[in-house]
């Protein structure tokens, strides 16, 4: 993984690019403030085949989509600066980006924040700690060609 | 003298009449003579009255002064004393001390007149006992209510008693407290704008928020609630955070309307900002704890693909270790801070340390049998205790020294030492304690607790420890105690002591603003302000600045010298050597004070609902008005002057200085030539000249107002 000079968003290596039906790889961009869990999802997702793109905060996260359309993200709530929250209404109140999937992983466990994240737009709300098994489950769903929109 | 004419005309009376009468006689005998009889009979009688005519002449003044004799004796019988008896019997009427009335003239009248002089005197007894019982009563009256006023001010709460307007009639000295904490006026103010007796609650707590809960007790009164309050909380402008409880003062009868309410306020700033912390704190815990957790969790599971390189799975290794050992900081750092909040939950309480000291003696002298010298202690030396564990402490740790000691020497002192303060108790050295004296309960100090020396010294968030000395070759031990100092408390009860007896006024419960204007209003039933300034010359238009104002308060004729106005003013500019002499303030005393522009608000707020009372005030008012463009503060209360009223009652009177009319009243001036002392002075003599206007018919302001327009003084100054 080599990061930009902010920090805020990195390019995979090209040969995570292609995988072996020749396809382009698929874009997912972890967006987390936490290094220690960043490690583990980036090495998932690698592993699961996609091509994987990490944020640190809501700011370059949110430049990250815009740039990179990445298909689905896996949206930390509690970012310094522009939250997840923030982010996903950012995302879903634009044209361009609204189709995005977005898993929001967080460590507020309370009903209320539950609401505001499915509220904001997140397709999925996944409370900390989480099973990595069931988290790539659910992204497999949701990357499926035949997901709903 | 002015003769009896009336009396003199009765006693001469009958005798005339015999005289006529007896003429009469003479003059109709002779009319029937002959004239050879008549003749005869003149020059028979003509020589016998030439020698005994005198003795005719006596004979009739002996019968007229017998009439006269019978005439007096009559009228003094039956006239005169019938009226001494009604001008007596009047005199009783109007003046049940005057003198019985004189028994005087016949057995009759004699008779009415000690009737009426038993009368007078069963009147007057009756008199005497129903003033006494009056005054009983008003007595037992008074003492409850110091009763009542004594008890509120000793209330750990503060308490405030309003009537239905928001007038406040009662405060205790915590209310006074937390209003001087609440207040944003400068020192001298201090909380006296907001709180005080006649002064509106609103001022402190928002009149909707407060009729918002009397409409809540009012309908529970009328549910028949047997215990009607309301309970609310409210931001004050300086963003402290008050909890108010409100309930209603009401008659004894049963589902009585309120006649006033009675609030209790807390200051739970402090206690909601604990509360927010500590819930920050739990948030933040769980958390970060279920993000270090997923961190956890997820580099586990990574740690199960059997494929990882070496790099990799030191890679996830670490990110556990990491994030357990991030966890147990964070759990250490949270438990260190939930048992320090724990020991300053426990309920301390505010003592001096001369009683503690005192106490503590006493304990320890009986549980030892030896005696305990106290050390005299800083008179106001308050600390936050729980005296009962710490007594029992210190019993404890005398038995340890006692043991083993020939002659202990003990003596227990307290002082202050770097914002807390140090509690010894010393003996004679040499010997040592027995191990243990720190965490051994301490069974043996009567009363088995279970407690140990160092729990007592962690309650209090101090500590306690052994100290080894030798004070001129003898070896001297000290336990000694850090106990926290107490802060808020010895300031209330400094302030609390001056001025209980002004800290109440129920008579403000019938005062009522009502429809009335201030003008018709009686002068007795209106709160004043009487204020002075000091200035630094006597041109305000000149560039001379206010340098001091002090104001004191007259509520429902009573002069409240607890609740003052007291402050020194930076003018911004020198203060000329002429005037130091006067009012001796020098610029060192107004460097660092507040400029007029922050002054002047707070005392707008001070004055707020009063009449303003000065002396010669018109000077003080041009450098007030002069004010009014820069500080966007108008005073437009009415305005009375001492000097005008003055004036009206001594209009002959010379000199009109405060001085001169303050004698002419009666009253001794101290502390002039302060603005406190000028305006106190002020005050006293505004207060003996309300009696005075009365009796010219003076009552009301409007009355004073026109008055004093019309004054010599008005007429030449304006």
């Amino acid at each position: 993984m080599t990061e930009t000079q902010n920090g805020t968003f990195n390019d995979t290596a090209l040969a995570n690019k292609i995988i072996g039906n020749g396809k382009p790889a698929e874009k997912v961009l972890i967006a987390d403030d936490e290094p220690n869990i960043v490690v583990s999802l980036e090495f998932m997702m690698k592993r699961e085949g996609f091509q994987v793109l990490v944020a640190r905060d809501g700011l370059g996260a949110l430049e990250a989509i815009r740039r990179e359309h990445p298909r689905l993200v896996l949206l930390d709530a509690t970012m310094p600066g522009m939250t997840g929250f923030d982010v996903c209404e950012a995302v879903r109140s634009d044209e361009d980006t609204r189709d995005t999937r977005i898993v929001m992983l967080t460590a507020k466990g309370r009903e209320t924040d539950k609401a505001r994240g499915v509220g904001a737009g997140a397709d999925a709300y996944v409370t900390k700690p989480f099973s990595t098994r069931e988290l790539v489950q659910k992204v497999r769903d949701m990357m499926a060609p035949d997901a709903a929109e | 003298m002015r003769l009896p004419w009336p009396l003199i005309a009765a006693m001469v009376a009958p005798g005339l009449a015999l005289a006529l009468w007896l003429a009469l006689g003479a003059v109709g005998f002779y009319a029937t003579l002959d004239a050879p009889a008549a003749a005869a009979l003149a020059a028979a009688l003509g020589p016998l009255l030439e020698t005994h005519g005198m003795l005719v002449l006596f004979w009739w003044l002996v019968a007229a002064s017998v009439g006269a004799w019978a005439v007096q004796v009559l009228h003094e019988r039956y006239m005169a004393a019938p009226a001494r008896l009604a001008e007596g019997a009047r005199v009783l009427v109007s003046d049940a001390s005057a003198p019985p009335v004189a028994a005087g003239g016949d057995a009759a009248a004699r008779t009415i007149a000690d009737a009426l002089n038993a009368l007078s005197q069963e009147r007057r007894t009756l008199k005497q006992e129903m003033a006494r019982l009056v005054e009983d009563a008003s007595h037992a009256v008074a003492h409850q209510r110091d009763q009542l006023g004594a008890l509120v001010a000793e209330l750990q709460q503060s308490v405030v008693v309003c009537n239905l307007e928001g007038r406040i009639l009662l405060y205790n000295a915590r209310a006074r407290a937390l209003c001087r904490r609440i207040s944003r006026a400068p020192g001298g103010a201090g909380g006296a704008e907001l709180i005080g007796l006649g002064r509106s609650i609103h001022g402190v707590v928002d009149k909707a928020l407060i009729d918002h809960a009397r409409e809540s007790v009012d309908r529970r009164i009328v549910r028949g609630e047997p215990a009607p309050s309301a309970r609310f909380v409210t931001h004050t402008p300086s963003g402290h955070l008050l909890r108010v409880s409100l309930a209603p003062v009401r008659e004894a009868a049963e589902g009585a309307p309120a006649t006033g309410y009675v609030l209790l306020l807390d200051d739970i700033t402090e206690e909601y900002e604990a509360e927010a912390h500590a819930d920050r704190q739990w948030l933040t815990l769980t958390e970060t704890s279920r993000a270090g957790l997923a961190s956890i969790q997820a580099a586990l599971d990574m740690l199960d693909y059997p494929d990882l390189e070496t790099e990799e799975r030191e890679r996830f290794q670490a990110v556990v270790r990491e994030e357990v050992a991030a966890m147990g900081e964070r759990i250490t750092a949270l438990a260190a801070e939930a048992s320090s909040a724990s020991k300053a939950r426990w309920p301390l309480q505010d003592m001096l340390g001369a009683d503690l000291i005192a106490a503590a003696s006493h304990h320890i002298a009986e549980a030892t049998g030896l005696a305990v010298t106290a050390d005299t202690v800083e008179g106001e030396l308050w600390l936050s205790v729980d005296s009962f564990s710490l007594i029992a402490a210190l019993t404890f740790l005398a038995r340890c020294a006692v043991e083993g000691r020939e002659a202990p020497d003990l003596e227990l002192r307290v002082s202050r030492a770097d914002g807390r303060a140090h509690l010894d108790l010393c003996f004679a050295g040499g010997a040592a304690i027995a191990a243990g004296w720190q965490s051994s309960p301490m069974d043996g100090a009567g009363g088995g607790s279970p407690l140990s020396v160092r729990d007592v010294a962690e309650r209090h968030g101090g500590e306690v420890w052994l100290e080894h000395a030798r004070t001129g070759g003898t070896p001297r031990a000290v336990f000694r105690f850090l106990l926290p100092l107490a802060s808020a408390a010895a300031d209330t009860a400094a302030h609390a002591g001056e001025s209980r007896p002004e800290f109440y006024d129920f008579d403000l419960f019938a005062a009522s603003e009502g429809h009335h204007e201030r003008d018709d209003r009686p002068l007795g039933e209106l709160a004043f302000t009487v204020f002075d300034t000091e200035t630094t010359g006597l041109d305000p238009a000149g560039g001379d600045e206010i340098i001091q104002i002090g104001a004191t308060r007259i509520v429902n004729g009573k002069l409240l010298k607890a609740e003052c106005f007291d402050q020194l003013v930076n003018p911004g500019r020198s203060i000329p050597e002429a005037g130091i002499a006067i009012h001796g303030i020098r610029p060192a005393m107004v460097r660092g004070q507040p400029a007029i522009g922050e002054v002047l608000p707070a005392f707008h707020a001070f004055v707020s609902d009063t009449v303003l009372v000065g002396h010669n005030v018109a000077f003080d008012l041009r450098f007030l008005k002069l004010k009014e463009a820069a500080t966007g503060v108008v005073f437009d209360q009415p305005v009375l002057d001492t000097l005008l009223l003055a004036s009206i009652v001594h209009p002959n009177a010379e000199a009109q200085s405060l001085e001169a009319i303050a004698a002419r009243l009666g009253i001794t001036v101290s502390g002039r030539h302060t603005a406190l002392g000028d305006a106190l002075a002020c005050a006293e003599v505004f207060m003996k000249l309300l009696p005075l206007l009365q009796q010219q018919g003076i009552r009301t302001l409007g009355e004073a107002r026109a008055a004093s327009e019309d004054s010599y003084y008005a007429r030449l100054r304006y």
